[in-house]
């Protein structure tokens, strides 16, 4: 969902002024990093998974108002979320989530969907090394 | 409230003195100046003449016919250049200009280049601080024009007009300056600089958007741009915006009245911003050069930190940033680039321009809110947890990074 608006929505805002669950899970077993290659824009997630849930997330980002509330809203959206229901959510669902995102900040709603895959790829991966007991 | 406007390089308040000068152009004078059969076309004759004068005197030109209005400094460049170059009696020769020129300069050497002509880049340094011994080792016997800025407008850097105006004439090219940002604020002679061509804005110095002007010394030819009535001496044709015009002429006096103080106001007030940004906060770097400057500029990168998100987070105050993520091409500043600052610190620049309305409160209002998100923001910054820890986050490339996970 994007418009030609240049304006963030007020969700976007609050999201960008009051940004949710940010920093460091302590004892994660999933962590993601990744940049964003539209604008050079880089983040971090990390995600604690039990029972095949996810029971704790947060995340870090450098970039644009549009990249941190995305990261924000994501977090809000996978949290509880089994690891499928969260590879579910796409980046148009978390932009729908704010009420939408100018067209131009699509791409880093791109950013948060990746971060989330990325960590949920380094959790599977050491799930295979090392299971987790 | 309304935003502190604090983006002077982007464009200036127009001036009430400025504005009550145009009024009657706009609306009871509204006679053609070429219509000088009968009284309502010499008045308005009267006032561009008066304002040919104005922009003459202020930039110290010899002659007020020396002045050719055009509708800003976009056309005034692309007058110069194309003028220059086109004409009947040159052939396709060599243009030498800098990486840090406004795109109007930028986009059409690159026109020209494609119709044959070659354009070479004179060297600058990290401070965007051009090399006068690599102009003179560029210049060629096909040389046309040597095209310099006075003054950057995301850097502030000023450049040394009048060492280059000496070379050029030395060396029988003629030398255009888009001046734009200097005006106004840094004095500029065209005799003492050896100038042939200037380019000028009205609306970056308090005058009304859509008018400008290029001075064009006696004996340079131009091949006009624009045909159809022969207007300015035949360089630029078309019916005189006499409002613009007027308003031109007044901001120019005004200028010319104001400068030596205001500029000293200025340039205390950007050197208090400098200072206290300097000391109250870590991982900043000052962009441009820190002494041969604008008065009312400053551009600093404040590390880790994206300057969308910074200029979202300090949007009581009007200011402008070199960052990818603010433009519409999804690029950082070419000129922040130009002068070899890596992309993750373009990222990261905002850019201050002072100007009148601007008081030390304001400077201490937007210093003590960037203070406040900076550090912030650096708390939820994956760079600065990767900095503290001692990663180079230059040598780490995240675009690739990103491609090749998915
Ligand atoms: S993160 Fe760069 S534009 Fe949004």
């Amino acid at each position: 969902m994007s418009t030609d608006q240049v304006d963030y929505t007020e969700k976007v805002m609050d999201h960008y002024e009051n940004p949710r669950n940010v920093g460091l899970v302590e004892n994660a077993n999933g962590v993601g990093v990744v940049g964003n290659p539209t604008c050079g824009d880089v983040m971090k997630l990390s995600i604690r998974v039990e029972d095949n849930h996810i029971v704790d997330v947060k995340f870090k980002t450098f970039g644009c108002g549009a990249a941190i509330a995305t990261s924000s809203m994501v977090t809000e959206m996978v949290k509880g979320k089994t690891l499928e229901e969260a590879l579910a959510i796409s980046n148009k669902a978390v932009a729908e989530a704010l009420g939408g995102l100018p067209r131009i900040k699509m791409h880093c709603s791109v950013l948060a969907e990746d971060a989330l895959k990325a960590a949920i790829d380094d959790y599977l991966e050491k799930q295979k090394n090392q299971p987790d007991q | 409230m309304k935003p502190i406007y604090m983006d002077h390089h982007a464009t200036t308040p127009l001036d009430p003195a400025v504005l009550q000068q145009i009024m009657p152009y706009l609306t009871n004078h509204f006679g053609n100046p070429s219509s000088t059969t009968h009284e309502y076309g010499r008045q308005a004759r009267r006032a561009v003449d008066r304002a040919r004068e104005q922009v003459a005197a202020f930039i110290g030109a010899q002659n007020s016919d020396e002045i050719v209005f055009t509708s800003g400094a976009t056309e005034a460049d692309n007058l110069a250049l194309k003028g220059i170059a086109l004409h009947p009696s040159r052939g396709k020769g060599h243009l030498l200009t800098l990486a840090t020129e406004h795109k109007a300069i930028l986009d059409t050497v690159e026109k020209l280049k494609k119709q044959g002509f070659s354009v070479d880049f004179i060297r600058i340094d990290r401070d965007g601080w051009m090399d006068l011994d690599h102009l003179q080792e560029l210049i060629r016997s096909d040389t046309l024009l040597i095209s310099v800025q006075a003054a950057n407008s995301e850097i502030g850097t000023l450049q040394p007009i009048a060492e280059i105006g000496k070379i050029a004439r030395e060396r029988g090219v003629p030398f255009h300056t888009d001046a734009v940002q200097a005006l106004g604020r840094v004095p500029i002679d065209v005799v003492r600089d050896s100038v042939d061509l200037l380019s000028i804005s009205a609306h970056k110095m308090y005058g009304p958007k859509g008018v400008g002007a290029l001075y064009v010394r006696k004996g340079v030819r131009l091949a006009s741009q624009i045909d159809g009535g022969g207007h300015e001496r035949g360089m630029r044709s078309g019916t005189l915006n006499v409002a613009g015009i007027v308003g031109l002429g007044a901001a120019c006096e005004m200028a010319a009245a104001e400068m030596p103080a205001e500029s000293e106001r200025l340039r205390i007030l950007r050197d208090y911003l400098i200072e206290r940004i300097e000391n109250e906060l870590d991982y900043t770097t000052l962009n441009g050069h820190r002494v041969e400057r604008l008065p009312n500029n400053a551009n600093f990168s404040f590390a880790f930190v994206e300057g969308e998100s910074l200029l979202l987070a300090c949007r009581d105050v009007a200011l402008s940033s070199g960052s990818a993520c603010t433009s519409a091409s999804l690029q950082s500043s070419y000129v922040l680039k130009a002068i070899g600052i890596a992309d993750s610190l373009a990222h990261c620049s905002i850019r201050f321009g002072l100007g009148k309305s601007n008081t030390r409160e304001h400077v201490d209002f937007v210093v003590d809110l960037l203070k406040k998100h900076v550090v912030r923001l650096r708390e939820m910054s994956p760079l600065y947890e990767m900095a503290k820890e001692g990663i180079d986050i230059d040598q780490f490339n995240w675009g690739e990074h990103s491609h090749d996970e998915h």
